[in-house]
């Protein structure tokens, strides 16, 4: 890995993220819409927003990371830019660094436009430090990153690559607790989600809403950058050099 | 240089079960430019992944300057045009070339490269708007990007115009001048009369090897087409 080749694959990324000015737009603008959606949509139900809003500002970025990487990568693989790359003098943590660097930047940016619609103009509030959510924001956008790395090798089209999302990460995100909090939940579907890492990148976000912290939140983000190493090796693994 | 550029020996190749290189050995001079000719389907492109090593195999063996085809050091040394344009369709011309140069550490080589191919005045246009053949031209800029010693070129001008096409083979023989070695695929006669040496291949086997007289002189042909049709069709 060099910082050459890792920084040149990130600088094309954004590169071709910047020349698609939609998606850009629709990066920047989705979150804090469908949060001021939600906000209204919950108007008589005050609490129940509060309760989610700083989680959903910190999930919006692993789900959009996640498609996004998911596409990016299909293409690569289709397009033969992939092949390409693996017969050139550049290593795999190279090509998955670029992607995580420019897509951490993008999430960063994403994370601050929703937090600041989310705290300036929704009444949401924080009991713990709004530098945190980002913070957390990111990590779960690299999540995402690294989830869609490796689940876009087991999909041959586009059609196959968007339907993850709704097969992989939305159940996960109903186990958390956007409708029902966790404790609520049948004692089956409580040990699925212990088994599952987004439930534990919603509880994070949500333990630094109401001002909690210690060791639940540590272990929570051990949970989230364990899930991000490991699904980066294996999605390492489905970058072959040689091909059937 | 000792010895030949690219050593085959033996080399067999399974794609879904089904033998696309049975037995494959051959040898590719330095400094030379090398046809492979052959039908549809017969495995050119499989043999030219293979000696890049992207491709996986079953048996036998590829060398290339003496060592294993896709040795990490061999990366900056091969340049290999696929055949379908491998470039990026939401970045300029210009963009795809400083990446990949950037890549191979090779910046002052881009305009260089954009000349050589014909792109000079379509540096900024977005590579999806461009036609087929100034597609195919930009995946050809991006294999000349690391002057490499092995360049490996699958139906390099399919969609180009004759005048472009004469041009193009005019450089691969002015790199193999300078030392360079190619291996071109090709269907067009023409192209392959330009070639210093000819594989012709069917069926993942190859038939025949030789100039291009030498070849017209094994099938007793007037013209390296009916050379190719009847050494093809094995009468």
């Amino acid at each position: 890995m060099t910082l050459r080749v890792t920084g040149a694959t990130a600088r094309r990324v954004l590169e071709q993220l910047r020349r698609d000015r939609r998606t850009l737009a629709l990066i920047a603008v989705v979150p804090p819409a469908l949060l001021a959606l939600l906000r209204y949509i919950l108007d008589a139900e005050r609490p129940a927003f509060q309760r989610i809003a700083i989680p959903l500002v910190g999930m919006f970025p692993l789900i959009i990371m996640f498609l996004i990487t998911s596409i990016a990568m299909l293409r690569e693989r289709t397009s033969g830019t992939l092949e390409r790359l693996m017969s050139l003098p550049l290593t795999k943590l190279d090509l998955i660094a670029g992607y995580a660097i420019a897509f951490a930047l993008v999430a960063a940016v994403q994370t601050g436009v929703t937090s600041a619609v989310a705290f300036g103009l929704l009444g949401v509030h924080s009991h713990g430090s709004a530098a945190l959510v980002v913070a957390l924001a990111v990590s779960n956008a690299l999540l995402g990153v690294a989830l869609g790395l490796f689940l876009s090798a087991f999909a041959t089209s586009e059609f196959q690559a968007v339907q993850f999302m709704p097969a992989v990460l939305l159940p996960q995100i109903l186990l958390s607790g956007l409708f029902v909090p966790h404790a609520q939940m049948p004692h089956a579907l409580r040990i699925a989600a212990d088994a599952l890492p987004l439930p534990y990148a919603f509880d994070a976000l949500a333990r630094v809403a109401a001002g909690g912290g210690g060791g639940r939140l540590q272990l929570d983000v051990a949970v989230v950058l364990g899930s991000i190493v490991v699904a980066l090796a294996l999605g390492a693994t489905t970058l072959r050099r040689r091909t059937p | 240089m000792t010895g030949p550029a690219v050593a085959v020996s033996a080399l067999r190749v399974v794609r879904g079960g089904r033998p696309v290189l049975r037995d494959v050995g051959c040898e590719i001079p330095a400094g030379t430019v090398t046809g492979l000719l052959g039908p549809s389907g017969c495995g050119k492109s499989t043999l030219m992944r293979a000696v890049v090593g992207v491709q996986q195999v079953a048996g036998g063996s590829i060398d290339v300057f003496g060592v294993r085809a896709g040795t990490p050091g061999l990366r900056s040394r091969v340049g290999y045009m696929t055949q379908a344009p491998s470039v990026y369709a939401d970045l300029t011309v210009g963009g795809n070339l400083r990446y990949f140069a950037r890549v191979l550490d090779r910046c002052g080589r881009v305009d260089e490269v954009t000349n050589l191919v014909g792109l000079a005045e379509h540096e900024r246009s977005l590579v999806r708007d461009l036609s087929g053949g100034e597609r195919s031209r930009v995946s050809l800029a991006v294999a000349l990007l690391g002057s490499p010693d092995l360049l490996v070129l699958d139906e390099p001008t399919v969609g180009l115009d004759p005048l472009l096409r004469r041009e193009l083979w005019g450089m691969f023989h002015r790199l193999a001048d300078s030392g360079s070695t190619l291996l071109v695929s090709t269907h067009v006669m023409d192209e392959a009369e330009r070639c210093d040496r000819l594989l012709l291949m069917r069926e993942g086997e190859i038939l025949a090897t030789g100039t291009p007289s030498e070849l017209r002189v094994q099938a007793a042909a007037e013209t390296l087409e009916e050379a190719f049709v009847s050494l093809t069709e094995g009468r």
